[in-house]
């Protein structure tokens, strides 16, 4: 260590040297990582941009050959090569509503129990065990739609509404099986995605808000009606358009219990087939001259609604919580 | 003025009711499908089941051993080349590009992709790979889950980061550590835990996908370690064998969505203790 000790005016100009060098070697590693991790952080810029360059040149046959009539026409006939999407979309469209319908309620009860009536130490276990439920695989659900679900809805569900409703939308044989099946399916799986969102939101309600209105002599529903709803409006829809954005794009729990059948029918009993069903089932085999770009037309209509409804989601969730951090 | 108040209470017990039901609608839910996979399932798992390939149309017996080690090739390298992309790109977003325009888009998009249909992520590397390689293959069937991963493993590792005390930082500067070392020897070490979690939910978020293999690593019926072939795998052999007619296609796969949602499921739970540990101390 003897050569490194500054004794003399030359040694100290000698360290400031070295320093100098280090610190200039240090800035180049610095820049070189700041590089590196940009590179991979605007991965994702390209991945997305990829993702839309790709649908639409893929596509762009089937959407030359069939000009705007792709996106409303419900024929879908790979035997004669003619495709609409608009099977497709109703089938997508129609099966989200149902699950939104039906786990949107859900999602805000399991969402006002653990927030307000939940006992402290029962919370965390079952907002786990509600958050589990978002960690079963989709090809699970399905699996246990086909076999044990659909069945019981066919038995049960399915004969008591057709006898109570009716046409047009509950009507035919009860096939277990079609786009009644797969909504209640999809609504299973939406309901922790949506619950969990709006239990966050709930919880940045100030106390001193909620306690205001119980010394007031508010009952926990008028507290909840009155207080937490408005307060946390924003967080709340943007809750559900995640929900929605993710029963748009869900394809095998879907595919399994549809019915998978390209026939247009406003009776929701009927099977029927979404975007994703329609793709899972029919691209490994289909025809390179229309089906392939036509199932790419199918899956450039998906991403874009998707991007649509989750962009929004996105939004939302965070307006409800700026207005959370700056109360 | 008596009756109104009935009615509050009314209505409000009704509230309370519903919202009771609501929960017990998703725990019977978890609790029904978690049941069914282990009536149908545990009984399929013998050791033919870890130690057979996928049987012949018709034919008795088989296991999933091809399903199992496909499965894990390819869930494998996509967690050897997603984690470090996914730690780099959140070590960006927290450290360098703290309010910069370009940090806040990709943090945007990044979100979107989280939840982005992963049938179109299959689709994009079908146009991508499998159009160009002109074959199916365990190698497209990674990078189209790696596409999936990295947005999980970029969120969990910002947001971690965000955690560690600015003091750390500035302590480490003023010893004269270099940025880059500053960043991984002093803010990634202190939340490796948070970062470790997020790698375990992207697994267990890629390790049950089965839309992105459809058209990308495909099926195969025989047992293979090369990842240039179509390969078998769990996700879309289940898928396969639940929709045919034989009986013992549809028992497999019974067995293998058990071991998929034991495996995920576990994962979940380490994920949630390791994680709860480390921001309690």
């Amino acid at each position: 260590m003897s050569e490194n000790m500054i004794q003399t005016k030359e040694d100290v100009q000698a360290a400031m040297k070295r320093q100098a060098e280090k610190s200039a070697i240090f800035l180049r590693q610095d820049k070189i990582f700041a590089g590196i991790t940009f590179s991979f952080a605007t991965l994702v810029l390209l991945v997305l941009f990829g993702i839309l360059v790709s649908l639409v040149v893929q596509a762009w046959p089937a959407f030359e050959e069939f000009g705007p009539a792709f996106f409303y026409s419900t024929t879908w006939s790979p035997t004669d090569g003619n495709f609409g999407a608009g099977i497709a979309v109703w089938g997508t469209l129609v099966t989200s509503l149902i699950a939104l319908a039906v786990g949107v309620p859900v999602s805000f009860g399991i969402a006002m129990f653990l927030t307000e009536s939940c006992p402290v130490w029962l919370r965390r276990p079952l907002g786990t065990a509600i958050e589990l439920l978002a960690g079963v695989p989709s090809i699970i659900y399905g699996f246990w739609g086909l076999f044990i679900f659909a069945p019981i809805v066919q038995e049960y569900i399915q004969p008591w509404m057709i006898r109570w409703l009716g046409e047009p939308f509950f009507a035919g044989p009860p096939l277990g099986l079609g786009i009644f099946t797969a909504g209640l399916v999809l609504a299973l799986m939406v309901i922790p995605f949506i619950a969990s969102v709006m239990r966050d939101v709930f919880e940045t309600v100030p106390g001193v808000l909620k306690e205001s209105a119980y010394g007031i002599g508010c009952t926990r529903w008028e507290v909840v009606k009155n207080i937490v709803l408005p307060y946390t409006r924003v967080g709340v829809i943007g809750g559900i358009m995640l929900g929605l954005g993710r029963a748009l794009g869900e394809t095998m729990a879907v595919t399994f219990v549809i019915g998978n059948a390209n026939r247009f029918s406003l009776n929701l009993f009927a099977p029927g087939n979404s975007i994703a069903s329609t793709l899972a089932n029919e691209f490994a085999e289909a025809d390179p001259t229309l089906h392939i770009p036509a199932l790419f037309g199918l899956g450039l209509i998906l991403f874009i609604i998707t991007f649509v409804v989750l962009a929004a989601s996105e939004w939302l969730i965070k307006q409800g919580q700026r207005k959370a951090g700056g109360h | 003025m008596d009756r109104r108040y009935q009615k509050r209470k009314l209505v409000n017990s009704l509230s309370t009711l519903l919202s009771g039901l609501a929960v017990c609608i998703g725990l019977l839910g978890l609790i029904w499908i978690l049941a069914t996979l282990f009536i149908k399932g545990i009984p399929a798992m013998n050791w033919a089941f870890f130690t057979e390939s996928t049987p012949a149309p018709g034919s008795e017996g088989g296991g999933m051993a091809n399903a199992i080690v496909g499965s894990l090739l390819i869930v494998g390298l996509t967690t050897i080349v997603s984690t470090p992309i996914g730690i780099l790109a959140g070590i960006y977003l927290a450290e360098f590009g703290d309010r910069s325009k370009v940090a806040s888009v990709t943090r945007f998009v990044t979100d979107i992709m989280l939840s982005a249909p992963s049938i179109v992520i299959g689709l994009f590397v079908y146009a991508l790979f499998v159009a160009t390689t002109k074959h199916f293959s365990g190698w497209s069937g990674s990078l189209a889950l790696a596409l999936i991963a990295v947005p999980v493993v970029v969120r969990t590792t910002e947001n971690m980061l965000k955690l560690v005390p600015g003091s750390l930082r500035e302590a480490a500067f003023a010893l004269g550590m270099p940025r880059w070392r500053v960043s991984l020897d002093v803010c990634l070490r202190a939340v490796k835990g948070g970062v470790i979690t997020g790698v375990l939910l992207a697994i267990a978020r890629i390790t049950g996908e089965t839309a992105p293999l459809l058209f990308t690593a495909l099926n195969n019926q025989f047992f293979t370690w090369n990842m240039n072939q179509p390969m078998a795998n769990l996700p879309v052999t289940i898928f396969n064998f639940a929709m045919s007619p034989y009986e013992n296609w549809q028992e497999l796969a019974w067995g293998a969505s058990a071991l998929i949602a034991i495996l995920v499921l576990m994962l979940n739970i380490v994920a949630r203790i390791a994680f709860r540990e480390k921001t309690q101390s």
